[in-house]
């Protein structure tokens, strides 16, 4: 399997502190990479580079290479506008914009592409039918977004960030704030979309990482511990770090 | 049974080794406890005193509004309300040429501050938050915010009204709207500080640039609250009767020359009914066009309270 993002040498830093040590990571295409580890640890960090979100404040700065398809995405060359079009990102809490469901899912699409009116339409069709969630507001598109329950915001916003259509998505505990129903939609939504998308989700939940990733990556301190496919992180780990938290002795 | 504690627990606050055997000794915390009494009682108090105070203020609120109403009501009809003023003696007198020229005088005060206090809003708030030029905005626009009235007259009238020879409406424009600048830009500041950050995020993470998150995204989800910075602004200074003495001043005629003639006001027809003439007929006049714009102040104070509860509600 190809590498989609080849991390080397990252290093983060809010203002002098650092956050990032040396990462080294591949992140295989078309795979969920799940990315687990205590709290402060820089799991969102890390994800928050890949798109160079960071950025908004003023602070923050990373060093190193993160190379998708081979480009150095943290070269200040690149455009950063067309590097979050191919990158999506999902956030903890839901953030549907003010605006009816279809305008959130045509927005970005308006943004980055010329279409017809039909064209975009049908594009927010099928983004809202690859998000799952179709069925339930096929009827209600010219309602408010913010009218939508937790879990529908959150698939509203999957159905968003893919309407660019991205080539990888990055979650940052996209279940935490939806209660466990939602979450159980939303991981089976994430097994569908890892056919067309590279998928990296942060997660506080062991049991979520071991569901629904291919590959798991352990993170401590700012450290890249372990990085494996999922199922021998969770039967056979070799960092002694890994084992205890996976085994819930700390974290 | 011993429990090992986890470094995580320990960390959250949750109880340590020592903590938990102190807790099983109960003798000794019985003969330790406070007696309840005087907290109960020093909580009743804060209370009283709470209760006390909000009295204050709603009776005080009360008793202007019910001065006001049992002293101007008895004067508005439609005459009052459709005829301009006019010199003592002639009958008729209304104060419709006051009504039109405060209308005026405010909303040319709005139309020139608040597109300036809206970017400049944006700025503090998006841009410049933490850049020492938005400090200095902050720190100026609150200074602003505590120049008495008067002083915003006074410097109207040097360098608007000698320069051109005459009071004007558009003076008293002038004089509202460095008064409602700062007020607008701050609440415009603290309503897209109240917009959470993920919401921005989201919006760049989409590949939206700065300016367009913020106008189209943050400013919109601002919206209300925005409005209501205005509205409060406006609420504000159209009571304002000392920067207008030395701007619009007053006029008995229909308010026709805004940008070279004395303009009428309700304010300064208050005052002047009020304070400057012996006659009974004037005062109650006076107190007529205090009912009116006291109304006017409390209606869009109701409305705008209204709006933004309705949007915290969703």
């Amino acid at each position: 399997m190809p590498n989609k993002v080849i991390v080397k040498n990252l290093n983060f830093f809010y203002g002098k502190s650092q956050a990032l040590f040396e990462n080294n990571i591949e992140i295989k295409e078309k795979k969920i990479t799940a990315v687990i580890g205590p709290s402060g640890c820089g799991k969102s960090t890390h994800l928050r580079t890949y798109n160079r979100i960071f950025e908004l404040y003023r602070n923050q700065s990373a060093t190193g290479e993160i190379l998708i398809d081979g480009e150095n995405i943290l070269d200040p060359g690149v455009d950063v506008l067309e590097l979050r079009r191919k990158v999506g990102m999902i956030f903890q809490k839901p953030t549907p914009f003010p605006m009816s469901v279809y305008e959130n899912v045509a927005y970005p699409i308006r943004l980055h592409f010329k279409l017809s009116k039909s064209e975009i339409a049908q594009r927010v069709e099928e983004s809202l039918i690859g998000a799952s969630l179709w069925d339930e507001v096929k009827d209600k598109l010219h309602h408010s977004g913010l009218a939508l329950s937790g879990g529908q915001q959150q698939r509203l916003c999957i159905a968003r960030a893919i309407a660019t259509r991205p080539e990888i998505v990055l979650m940052d505990e996209p279940t935490s704030a939806i209660d466990p129903i939602a979450t159980l939609k939303i991981e089976e939504l994430l097994i569908h979309l890892k056919k067309q998308f590279t998928i990296l989700i942060v997660t506080h939940n062991m049991q979520q990482a071991a569901r629904v990733s291919d590959y798991t990556c352990f993170f401590y301190k700012g450290q890249i511990m372990e990085y494996n496919v999922t199922n021998d992180i969770f039967t056979n780990p070799q960092n002694k770090k890994t084992e205890e938290y996976i085994t819930g002795r700390f974290g | 049974m011993v429990f090992k504690l986890h470094k995580r627990e320990t960390r959250r606050g949750t109880l340590t080794q020592k903590q938990m055997n102190s807790q099983f000794n109960q003798t000794e915390h019985q003969a330790k406890r406070r007696p309840l009494r005087f907290r109960k009682w020093k909580d009743k108090l804060v209370r009283l005193f709470s209760i006390f105070s909000i009295t204050l203020a709603v009776g005080g609120m009360a008793w202007i509004l019910f001065t006001v109403i049992s002293n101007g009501l008895s004067v508005i009809d439609f005459k009052f309300l459709t005829q301009p003023s006019k010199p003592y003696g002639i009958p008729d007198n209304g104060i419709a040429n006051a009504l039109i020229g405060t209308l005026l005088i405010t909303l040319g005060a709005a139309a020139l501050s608040v597109p300036p206090a809206i970017a400049g809003g944006i700025y503090l708030s998006e841009f410049g938050k933490y850049s020492k030029v938005g400090h200095f905005i902050r720190f100026s626009a609150n200074v602003m915010m505590g120049i008495p009235s008067v002083i915003v007259g006074l410097f109207v009238y040097i360098i608007l009204v000698i320069p051109t020879g005459s009071f004007s409406g558009f003076a008293g424009s002038v004089a509202l709207a460095i008064i409602m600048f700062p007020l607008v830009m701050r609440t415009t500041e603290d309503m897209l500080a109240m917009v959470p950050y993920t919401l921005r995020e989201s919006a760049l993470a989409l590949g939206m640039t700065r300016a367009r998150t913020t106008l189209c995204i943050v400013a919109r989800a601002a919206k209300n609250g925005l409005l209501t910075g205005i509205l409060l602004g406006l609420a504000r200074v159209s009571g304002e009767t000392a920067p207008l003495l030395f701007t619009a001043l007053f006029s008995d005629s229909w308010p026709t020359e805004f940008f070279s003639q004395p303009t009428a006001n309700m304010p300064v027809l208050i005052t002047e009914y009020a304070t400057n003439s012996p006659f009974e007929e004037m005062h109650a006049a006076g107190w007529g066009a205090a009912l009116i714009i006291t109304l006017v102040v409390l209606l869009i104070n109701i409305f705008t309270r209204i709006m933004f509860r309705t949007r915290h509600a969703k």
